[in-house]
């Protein structure tokens, strides 16, 4: 049977956004809901939600959330969960405070060494999940109680263990140094938004043309501008807004390697094929040839990494390790994939857009935080959304599998 | 229960029980049902036959509440009066049942469970187990399940498990049973016995609605046929008053006629084997026993070898345990040489590797990965052919997959159409192209045309024959034995994980295969 291969022969371009709208409700709903979020804490914080300051706040929040949730996208993809992050990243953390501190070892030592920790701890995981074959919410949960036990443990001295590292404390606070500055405006945040903006324009373009020279499905031009645009807007809204304070921080910069380069392996090599096979059906990614013990690994391997990368982000950015540092983290970082648009059934979901679920998260707190509700409540409104994010997901996927 | 007795006007002539008159059923953007009309007389068999995606499906969703009342126009008269039904359970609480292809049965339950699943027969609040287990007992005498009623239904193989399906069906006293493909997995001798429990259960006044494939059974069996062909009702044929040829429903269900249902070949068979497997012993350490049985199999180059046999003979784990082996079964004895090469194998990705290519029986359980795009389907077994370093080249691959798309005949609207939304026809042609993108020397199909309609059934054939014509060869295995005897150039039969028979195309008839693979039929019992 034949179905018209291109939207906008369906009618007019009001009956295009409309079946967009219908046909990716799931896709779009992210950003509806960051923008009701951002009206509604503009609104009930009198403004001081939107103030580039605290913008540049709220992004730097969360980078230690985003990372995680970047690793457990992969984790949810291949319909696996990791339970244990959170504690996980705080013990790393924690590590991290403690060779600095207590042995003076430099921090360019230390980085790598809680990075190569974090992937053992993967690896330990992994190997416990794939090859064993113990069930992953059963080994995390285990793992989640073993690092909340090392971490205790590993501050049961000193209790909360301050940093005194410039360097470290910066990664979290610190911001790229300027090179001057426009109308009081942060030059460099200008230019590399300027850059963005063109690169993020190009890509689309770019991609559209290769879509219509393979005869794909394409939305029509007004449409495709329209998202030009909004996308241009976003992108240099943001510039601006972090201009105004103090310019692009590390934590930014850092956050954006991570993403690429997942992006890139998802999307161009063959591991992240196999992940989204996996995902998919994995007999059926098996019996194409695909290593699915191997590939498990590597996923909490991952994982475990990005756990130890969210530890120092985190107690860089309280230049201390705590004692209860990384409590719920594991709750943000899923909800954040829901959200983002990993499905509940795997195989599907995009890095890209865990982010954005990321940042719809660390929104929730950090204006929660503001309008000065407490953290009690905080755990309540959290959960409840997030059990709303998933059913959302339940039901649109529904619909679509008519 | 049903509606009473004297509501039933006018016993006239034809008693119809159903009635489904001028159903319309919109889906967004197809039309699946167009005014179609339905009538079944009570106590017939009534046949419902068309191609895939012709309606079937949805129309008995209608009948049994599952697109529930007023998501579709038309009426629906049952025992002469007007149903709404707004849910299954509406439809079974008036007497209609549905068996549906994939067995709602739970596994771990005992088959008296299972059969008062939903509908326990009460002592007040509780149980009455006694009561269910001797009710349970009549039931499964009807419907000559001789085993006992406490054994768990998965220790049964799949045609005594349809059986339980019937005998849950029956003990809801239901009047109208619905069977969608009922034979389709099982064998010959399961599929008499089924036909047959349904022509006793006619003389019950039970009225049967069957959804097949199987033409030959279908004028076996019924007393109507109805045709369905792009959701609109072609044909009604009353078949006891005349025979109705299969050709004659081909006609309907195409709307042309099929000259020959397996495509001439030029046949260009080498003296090389191709694929050589010998004294091939396999033990299961799951089910503590030797599933496979000294196999010596041989496949020449540009040959399409059969392997016929019942279910159960042992076909798919032989296919599974010289590809890689992936159930992890233990391998006893034997060997298997490529192209005159002795070959090991430790998983899918070596048996690839060294040419074989193995596509499976059950797409949708391990074939494909349903909610990716034809794209991604057809290079993930050879993403190697497509690397440019690290990367997959996307362009490279756009390309070569439309190739493989045309060649192939597969109908998506592009090729970054979601699998799930494809005809099982086209799904099939999918799975093809990935293990041709693979370039493999030797094809194993599993059931390669298994519930897909006549016409893409063809295609199939067509497409294997330019395969060996090209010098690929093939091993397919099926339980459809009018297609074996009709694509193979020599063919195998199995029983209990043994060749019981090798035979040239040409001395093959149908009789010998059922004698060879029913030759160990008195051992044959479940659960041991």
């Amino acid at each position: 049977m034949e179905t018209s291969r291109n939207i906008q022969g369906s009618g007019g371009l009001i009956n295009e956004v409309t079946t967009l709208l219908r046909t990716r409700m799931r896709d779009y709903a992210m950003y509806v809901a960051l923008a009701v979020i951002f009206i509604f804490f503009g609104i009930f914080t009198g403004g001081s939600f939107l103030s580039p300051r605290n913008i540049t706040n709220l992004i730097n929040q969360t980078g230690y959330i985003a990372v995680l949730a970047v690793g457990m996208t992969l984790v949810l993809i291949i319909r696996q969960i990791d339970l244990s992050v959170g504690y996980a990243a705080g013990f790393l953390g924690a590590m991290a405070a403690t060779f600095m501190v207590k042995f003076g070892i430099p921090i360019y030592l230390v980085i790598p060494m809680v990075l190569i920790f974090g992937m053992v701890i993967g690896l330990i995981q992994g190997f416990t999940v794939s090859y064993v074959g113990v069930p992953a919410f059963v080994t995390t949960l285990a793992f989640h109680f073993i690092f909340r036990g090392l971490l205790s443990l590993s501050t049961q001295e000193s209790g909360t263990i301050r940093i005194d590292v410039a360097a470290y404390n910066n990664l979290s606070n610190g911001f790229v140094p300027d090179i001057g500055s426009v109308g009081g405006l942060h030059l460099v945040s200008l230019i590399v938004g300027a850059i963005a903006v063109v690169l993020a324009i190009m890509a689309q373009i770019k991609q559209r043309k290769n879509l219509l020279h393979y005869n794909f499905e394409v939305v029509s031009l007004p449409v495709f501008i329209f998202k030009l645009i909004f996308t241009g807007a976003a992108i240099a809204t943001v510039a601006v807004v972090l201009a105004q304070y103090q310019g692009l921080s590390w934590t930014i910069v850092i956050v954006s390697i991570v993403v690429s380069i997942y992006n890139f392996m998802m999307n161009k090599t063959r591991l992240g094929r196999y992940i989204y096979g996996i995902g998919g059906n994995q007999e059926a990614a098996m019996l194409a040839g695909v290593n699915v013990k191997r590939t498990m690994l590597f996923v909490f391997m991952s994982m475990g990494t990005l756990a130890a990368l969210s530890g120092i982000l985190f107690t860089s950015r309280l230049q201390s390790a705590s004692p209860i540092a990384g409590q719920g983290f594991e709750l943000d970082s899923i909800a954040a994939c829901y959200i983002g648009g990993v499905s509940t059934s795997g195989g599907i979901g995009k890095v890209g857009n865990t982010i954005i679920g990321a940042l719809v998260i660390m929104s929730l707190t950090n204006g929660l935080n503001l309008m000065g509700i407490g953290i009690s409540y905080q755990y309540v409104i959290k959960g409840a959304i997030f059990v709303l994010a998933v059913a959302f997901d339940v039901y649109t996927r529904g619909r679509k599998a008519i | 229960m049903t509606a009473p007795a004297f509501l039933i006007r006018g016993a006239k002539l034809e008693d119809y029980i159903l009635e489904m008159q001028n159903i319309t059923k919109e889906f967004p953007g197809v039309k699946a049902l167009d005014d179609v009309n339905f009538r079944v007389k009570r106590g017939e068999i009534h046949c419902l036959v068309g191609e895939n995606g012709a309606g079937k499906s949805t129309l008995m969703n209608i009948l049994s509440g599952v697109y529930r009342h007023g998501t579709y126009e038309g009426n629906i008269i049952y025992n002469g009066e007007v149903q709404e039904f707004m849910s299954t359970r509406d439809s079974e609480n008036a007497g209609i049942a549905i068996i549906t292809q994939e067995l709602a049965l739970i596994p771990d339950l005992s088959i008296y469970e299972n059969i008062y699943f939903g509908h326990e027969i009460m002592d007040g609040k509780v149980i009455n187990w006694n009561q269910t287990i001797i009710s349970a007992g009549e039931i499964m005498k009807k419907v000559r399940l001789d085993v006992n009623q406490s054994m768990k239904v998965s220790d049964l193989r799949v045609g005594k498990q349809q059986l339980v399906e019937i005998a849950k069906v029956l003990s809801k006293e239901a009047k109208l049973i619905i069977l969608d493909e009922p034979t389709s997995s099982l064998n010959e001798d399961d599929s008499q016995n089924l036909l047959n429990l349904l022509r006793e259960l006619k003389e019950d006044g039970v009225t049967c609605i069957m959804i097949s494939h199987r033409l030959k059974e279908v004028v076996g069996i019924a007393d109507t046929i109805t045709v369905l062909r792009d959701g609109t009702t072609i044909a009604s044929m009353d078949a006891t008053e005349r025979t109705v040829s299969e050709r004659e429903i081909i006609r309907y269900m195409v709307g042309r006629d099929i000259e020959n249902i397996y495509p001439e070949r030029t046949h260009n068979i080498s003296e090389e084997p191709a694929l050589e497997v010998t004294n091939w012993t396999v033990f299961d350490p799951a089910s503590d026993r030797t599933i496979l049985d000294d196999i010596n199999i041989h496949v020449n180059k540009g040959e399409i070898v059969g392997i016929a046999g019942l279910m159960g003979a042992g076909r798919t784990e032989f296919a599974l345990s010289i590809f890689g082996n992936s159930p992890g079964y233990r391998i006893v004895s034997g060997s298997m040489d490529i192209e005159g090469e002795p070959k090991t194998f430790k998983n899918p990705k070596d048996a690839m590797k060294a040419g074989l290519a193995y596509v499976t029986e059950d797409k949708k359980r391990n074939g494909l990965i349903l909610i990716q795009d034809v794209k991604f389907n057809t290079t993930l077994a050879n993403l190697e052919a497509l690397l440019n370093g690290i990367t997959i080249n996307e362009n490279e691959e756009i390309i070569r997959v439309g190739e493989y798309k045309d060649a192939l005949n597969i109908r998506a609207t592009s090729i970054a159409q979601t699998v799930m939304n494809l005809s099982g026809g086209n799904q099939q042609k999918v799975s093809l192209a990935k293990w041709l993108f693979a370039e493999p020397k030797v094809l194993i199909l599993d059931e390669p045309t298994r519930g897909i309609d006549v016409g893409a059934k063809f295609e199939i054939y067509t497409i294997m024959n330019e395969l060996v014509e090209k010098g690929y060869s093939i091993i397919m295995i099926s339980s459809d034995l009018p297609e074996i005897l009709g694509m193979s150039d020599r063919l195998y039969v199995m029983a209990e994980g043994s060749i019981t028979g090798e035979i040239s195309a040409e001395e093959a008839t149908e009789h010998r295969i059922m004698a060879m693979a029913t030759k160990t039929e008195e051992v044959d019992e479940d659960g041991d």
